[in-house]
């Protein structure tokens, strides 16, 4: 169970980022972060696994406050949060297989790591997942010579190498072309449940946020503004994260464009 | 209708404006100056320069044909002028990473590690090798320790300034993947750091390998071994036709160098 409570996050003397926020995630759910560039998404989730320091508040994953660990303490604790990012972040010159098994980095010696010797329950939790997710027989290819779906694929496995108590998915999907982006989508819904893994996800479509997760939770300036399930997330709560802001998905931009072409017309 | 004709005729442009037309003669002249000044300072005694077509006729004629009797002894002062190179070149890398690990902004522990880092590869390459190669003879007495010492520190800033920008321009994000795994930061360099600058580091070494074998011929004029000594022998007994024939195999040295360098640099990029 993730429990967040008045979590602040201030760059420099600017104007928080996170004011105050307060989220309850448990079991298995797959809740969905949804909220305009610069709503402070991508900063909550960097929060939770320390990659970005919070200014003040408690976040605490099954009952461990994260807030305020240091070195190793730290290092374990990141060990059972997994995360998947909007450009892969994989190392390209490396093979899939070592890619994924970077996942159990956390849980290695340096000579293990150097030397590539990984324990034999790894690299057979490593195919497994693989063959899971269908990329078992590019184990040994370099990970630049994947298509995008199957590079987030890899860093999906690798995330879960780490056995992980949560997963954090910061626009895992944005970088994709639209039917990749489904299926990604459903995988990560298909997996949670399989392995009974909260998800969070930081999306910009909205209707896949209502097609694969389970609950949306909406942002604006730093604050939440919606918490609910995908069924009672509608226009009005549609207009308040995105208001004055045109969203990415919906299709109500024909007057716009309509007065582009009276623009046009006059110059 | 608009007359085109009137508005080309209104408008001027100019590429520079005036002020910067005026600075522009400005560096003109003063690039001028410096040469003139250049020329009057340095007092070449010309005479010597119209004589310098008899003097090359004469030594090339000294020159030939070159003399092969001694090309046992040269064969193997070649040899020793590449195990200089090679092995300058093999060890600077175990002190030039570490140096370009802490001169690098993105790796180094703190500031006072980056001045310390910096410091260390302008002192190593404001030295030329040769003055370098002078120390260590003064030092270690005249020998191939010396030189090797030489060639060293002066490619230690080389390697380092290189590397350390190579680690400089690497992707950010997989350092972020990997620390979202928990990895300690060894392993982070391990794994996001050390793939990425991979190609960068063949690709530095092989060329300063290369620059080495031709800094490691001119070792020898300051007593520091290698191909140099035997040619700073021959210069002084006036062996021009021995001379000639160094000369040669520096060449061919340089040449063969320069090939399995260039093929080499294929093999990894």
């Amino acid at each position: 169970m993730l429990e967040i409570t008045n979590l602040v996050k201030r760059y420099g003397q600017n104007d928080p980022v996170l004011k105050g926020l307060d989220l309850k995630v448990d079991g298995s759910s797959v809740v969905s972060i949804v909220g305009a560039s610069g709503a402070g998404k991508s900063t909550l989730l960097r929060c939770i696994n320390r990659l970005v320091e919070p200014t003040s508040g408690s976040i605490k994953l099954n009952g461990n406050e994260l807030v305020n660990l240091r070195g190793s303490e730290l290092r374990h604790s990141r060990r059972r949060i997994g995360m998947v990012f909007q450009g892969f972040n994989l190392i390209d010159r490396l093979t899939v297989m070592e890619n994924v098994l970077s996942g159990r980095l956390g849980y290695v010696s340096f000579f293990q790591a150097l030397t590539r010797r990984f324990p034999q329950a790894d690299i057979n939790r490593a195919f497994h997942l693989m063959e899971r997710v269908g990329i078992a027989h590019y184990a040994d290819k370099r990970a630049d010579q994947l298509s995008g779906g199957e590079r987030q694929r890899v860093a999906v496995v690798r995330a879960l190498m780490q056995e992980p108590e949560i997963l954090l998915a910061d626009e895992p999907t944005a970088s994709l072309d639209p039917k990749t982006s489904q299926q990604i989508m459903s995988l990560l819904q298909r997996l949670a449940s399989e392995m009974s893994l909260p998800v969070l996800i930081n999306i910009h479509n909205v209707t896949q946020a209502r097609m694969y997760t389970d609950r949306i939770v909406g942002m604006r300036h730093g604050q939440m503004i919606f918490d609910g399930a995908p069924k009672d997330f509608n226009q009005d709560a549609l207009d308040a994260i995105y208001g004055g802001i045109e969203s990415p998905d919906e299709d109500n931009g024909e007057p716009d464009t309509a007065d582009d072409h009276t623009q046009g017309a006059l110059v | 209708m608009v007359d085109q004709a009137a508005v080309l005729a209104d408008r001027v442009w100019s590429r520079y404006s005036r002020k910067e037309q005026f600075i522009r003669y400005g560096v003109y002249l003063a690039t001028l100056i410096a040469v003139v000044w250049a020329l009057q300072d340095i007092d070449i005694f010309w005479p010597w320069v119209w004589d310098a077509p008899n003097q090359i006729q004469n030594l090339a004629v000294r020159m030939w044909p070159p003399a092969f009797n001694t090309w046992n002894e040269i064969f193997s002062a070649m040899l020793e002028t590449v195990h200089i190179a090679t092995l300058s070149t093999a060890l600077t890398i175990f002190i030039a990473l570490p140096v370009s690990y802490i001169a690098a902004q993105n790796t180094t522990p703190n500031k006072a590690t980056l001045w310390l880092g910096r410091f260390i590869l302008v002192s190593s390459r404001s030295v030329n090798t040769i003055i370098w190669a002078l120390l260590f003879v003064a030092i270690f007495g005249p020998g191939v320790l010396a030189g090797i010492l030489a060639v060293m520190f002066r490619s230690i800033g080389f390697i380092g300034k290189l590397m350390g920008e190579a680690i400089e321009e690497i992707d950010r994000r997989p350092v972020e993947a990997m620390q979202a795994t928990g990895a300690s930061k060894m392993k982070v360099v391990l794994y996001a750091i050390v793939p990425q600058v991979m190609p960068a580091f063949f690709a530095i070494i092989i060329l300063r390998w290369d620059i080495n074998i031709r800094e490691s011929t001119v070792l020898g004029l300051v007593g520091a071994g290698g191909i140099g000594v035997l040619l700073q022998g021959s210069i002084d007994l006036f062996a021009w036709q021995t001379v000639a024939t160094i000369l040669l195999a520096i060449v061919v040295l340089v040449v063969l160098g320069e090939s399995v360098t260039s093929a080499l640099r294929k093999k990894v990029i």
